[in-house]
């Protein structure tokens, strides 16, 4: 039970903010991601930021998935 | 036509080959459990089952908070319903749940004030609107969705909205895996862990599985890839012998998790004895509402309920615990389907249950 | 053209206001002859030579009045569309309209003039109308029924019947933009590029139809979405859909509302697509033809009709990753979820 998303933080006051994910903007309370920034991403739940998303980490991610999309193209 | 790489199947090809090639050396068939029921809906929804290999067992444990949901809170909250004057607000997965009599979706069309909302907030601005009415919320969820609540009663708190309440039913998962992992009838040699729960508990909260019963975990996301991931972590692990907690997710999960959001989730809310549907009371693996806020708690407000009522024949409990699949239970497609659900199970999208009538009951059929 | 302030009862009473109604506010919005005579019943020319075909419909969306369209525009353009789908050429609609006492007298100018505007894009006269007003507390707003009268030219026939395996399913634009959009209103999401995909389709259909392609049957997804119509068609036709994840067109802000509330594009409204049944042989025609159409510029061929086997899932989505999961039908509503 966990649906949540990442969503890009456009607005953001110290307790209030604005997300947007694909065009689709919503006004969540951002009181759990005190240090996240306008064009961080945020991880949204039920309309709350419950935690930012690690930009190396999900970059490190990526890189793995794409190590692995390549492996199949050599094949 | 979105080209998520977390959806490429390139990707997903490469990662199911490797989890193949190491599901290879397994010595005997290993049986891995998901605890959260977006893993559930996840695995379903990319049609994954089908492509795990032949000694990878996946299976569903309590991961639904609508599934082990006790009849007796859908009861309470229908009796809350049908008073005058009161606004029940759910998250949109309870509607269609059975009680001891009818769902609140039934009780609305009988002319109960029942309003779906996506967000906690949105039923305290409605309390706000409307100071006439009392607002009760239908706080359910696990450790992801207790910080929404806590931080909407922090809120309610500090602007002075008195006839904003919640009815208490948030689970917590620690204790009932403990239980899982302890039950004779259950062989779980590795957890695929809740993604989101640890993005607010932190990975650390599952080390008990490897210091207490030398059981893995692996922390994932609900992508395909992620889950992929998180199933070829827990082989290489059972291949090595080796029980660890990792974690896939590494993007969103940290050790130790929102400290902010635990601290605010504690000021509300201590931990009670609860009730799990299949399970019994579980202790410690509930969270109440701390007494200096009865003013927000609906269990206080007297009403009459009547005694739960088990559906004959049902076998949520043991779909719930992962001792058998949906089909073995008797009401399986024979009365109990998605649209005349007779056991929570069937009723959420991602009940075991549901999921496995959506997407696996072909399977047998078409010899798959 | 100009409406009252607000709905009064009495808008609804046959007498004085309501006459001023008619006169003052549909009469200028539908502008034809046959709705000028005010007589009790439309009675029309000679119809065309064909087969004649009629379809009714009721609308009570929430809002009534949306990005792309409002509850006037739909109930034309939704009528016009069952008549298009089933090969008909759209000629006569009636419509009308349950009004609730109060209802304010902006929001139902803007349903006429949806109407109205739908009707000349849809190229269909409004020959008959009636007005009822309900009390205060007893209706929703607004609500519109509508029956739409036309003709299958002779030699056409359009029917789930004459699905073969092998066929392909093409589909006229992106899915599910009405249904997110009314959502997304519903639960406060922001989106300005998101809009009704509300049109009337009978032009599209004909271009498609004048291509020569083999056209077995068209289907207008709306309530129930994609998932709902693959259903209906794999049950009459006795064959099993076989839809291509990655080829469904998807607005990314219809991704957007759908992640965030937990729900499937497949299972939303659309209310100004087609989607089409063509024989294999036809299917480039087919594609070419729709794309030609401004209606379906952004036309995809999504998927194919397979044999169905005995106790096997009737329709099913290859999904993007490789794996394949049968599609079952929704259980009632869609609800928001958070898990």
């Amino acid at each position: 039970m966990c649906l949540a998303i990442p969503m890009v933080l456009v607005e953001r006051n110290e307790f209030e903010g604005v997300a947007e994910i694909d065009g689709v903007q919503r006004r969540i309370s951002v009181m759990y991601v005190p240090e996240a920034e306008v064009g961080d991403y945020v991880l949204v739940h039920a309309g709350f930021a419950i935690g930012q998303v690690d930009a190396d980490e999900a970059a490190k991610t990526l890189e793995l998935l794409r190590e692995y999309s390549d492996s199949m193209v050599e094949l | 036509m979105s080209t998520s790489p977390f959806k490429d199947p390139a990707a997903m090809a490469a990662i199911l080959d490797e989890l193949r090639d190491e599901a290879e050396k397994l010595e005997r068939r290993v049986t891995l459990m998901e605890v959260c029921g977006t893993h559930t809906h996840s695995v379903a929804g990319a049609g994954l089952r089908r492509l795990m290999p032949e000694k990878v067992r996946l299976i569903s444990g309590p991961g639904c908070p609508v599934c082990v949901t006790p009849v007796d809170y859908l009861d309470r909250a229908l009796a809350l319903a049908v008073l005058p004057g009161n606004v029940i607000c759910t998250f949109g997965d309870l509607m269609r749940v059975p009680s001891s009599s009818v769902s609140l979706e039934h009780a609305r069309a009988e002319g109960a004030r029942v309003e779906v909302v996506y967000s906690p907030r949105d039923a305290l601005d409605m309390a706000r609107a409307n100071p006439d009415q009392q607002v009760i919320f239908l706080a359910v969820g696990f450790e992801t969705t207790v910080p929404t609540i806590a931080g909407t009663l922090a809120e309610a708190e500090a602007d002075g909205v008195p006839n904003f309440l919640i009815l208490p039913g948030n689970k917590t998962m620690p204790q009932v895996m403990r239980v899982l992992v302890d039950d004779p009838d259950l062989d779980v040699d590795g957890f695929l862990l809740p993604g989101h729960v640890s993005v607010i508990t932190g990975w650390q909260l599952f080390e008990f599985l490897i210091e207490d019963f030398d059981v893995s975990g692996v922390v994932a996301g609900f992508l395909p890839t992620d889950v992929a991931q998180g199933v070829l972590a827990l082989v290489r692990q059972a291949v090595e012998g080796k029980a660890e907690i990792g974690n896939v997710y590494g993007r969103v999960v940290t050790a130790a998790g929102n400290t902010r959001a635990r601290e605010l989730v504690d000021r509300f809310f201590e931990p009670s004895d609860e009730v799990w549907r299949g399970f019994g009371t579980v202790p410690g693996s509930g969270l109440g509402l701390r007494p200096e806020f009865d003013h927000r708690n609906a269990t206080l407000i007297e009403v009459t309920v009547p005694p739960p009522a088990e559906p004959v024949g049902c076998r949520c409990g043991d779909v719930l615990r992962g001792v058998i699949d949906p089909p073995e239970c008797p009401l399986f497609d024979a009365g109990c389907d998605p649209d005349t659900a007779i056991g929570a199970c069937m009723v959420s999208s991602e009940g075991t249950c549901a999921a496995w009538y959506r997407h696996e009951r072909w399977a047998e059929g078409a010899g798959l | 053209m100009k409406g009252p302030d607000r709905v009064l009862l009495a808008h609804g009473g046959g007498g004085h206001l309501t006459r001023r109604l008619v006169e003052e506010l549909f009469l200028p919005a539908f502008q034809n002859p046959h709705l000028a005579t005010l007589t009790d019943a439309a009675v029309l020319p000679e119809m065309p030579p064909g087969r004649p075909a009629l379809s009714t419909d009721a609308f009570v969306v929430d809002p009534p009045i949306f990005s792309g369209g409002d509850l006037g525009c739909l109930s034309i353009c939704g009528t016009v569309n069952d008549l298009a789908m089933s090969g008909a050429r759209p000629l006569w609609l009636t419509w009308a309209l349950i009004l609730e006492e109060g209802a304010d007298g902006d929001l139902l100018e803007t349903c006429v003039r949806g109407a109205a505007r739908a009707a000349e894009d849809a190229g269909v006269k409004v020959v008959a109308g009636d007005t009822k007003v309900v009390p205060r507390g007893k209706g929703d707003g607004l609500f519109a029924v509508t029956a739409g009268l036309g003709v299958v030219p002779p030699g056409r026939d359009v029917s789930d019947t004459h699905i073969e395996t092998g066929d392909v399913i093409l589909v006229s634009g992106p899915i599910g933009d009405h249904g997110a959009t009314v959502l997304a209103h519903r639960h406060d999401l922001l989106a300005p590029g998101l809009r009704s995909d509300c049109a009337p389709l009978a032009g599209l259909v004909e271009t498609l139809l004048d291509s020569g392609a083999a056209v077995r049957a068209l289907h207008d997804p709306t309530r129930g979405g994609v998932v709902t119509v693959c259903h209906e068609v794999a049950g009459r036709s006795g064959a099993k859909v076989v839809l291509e994840e990655k080829a469904l067109p998807v607005r990314r802000e219809v991704t957007g509302v759908c992640d965030l509330l937990g729900l499937d594009p497949l299972a939303l409204a659309c209310e100004g697509r087609a989607l089409a049944w063509v024989a294999a042989d036809d299917a480039d025609r087919a594609f070419n033809a729709m794309r030609s159409h401004p209606l379906g510029a952004e036309s995809e061929i999504i998927g194919h009709m397979e044999t169905a086997v005995a106790g096997a899932p009737p329709v099913v989505m290859k999904t993007r990753v490789g794996g394949e999961r049968p599609l079952d039908l929704l259980s009632g509503l869609d609800l928001p979820r958070i898990c």
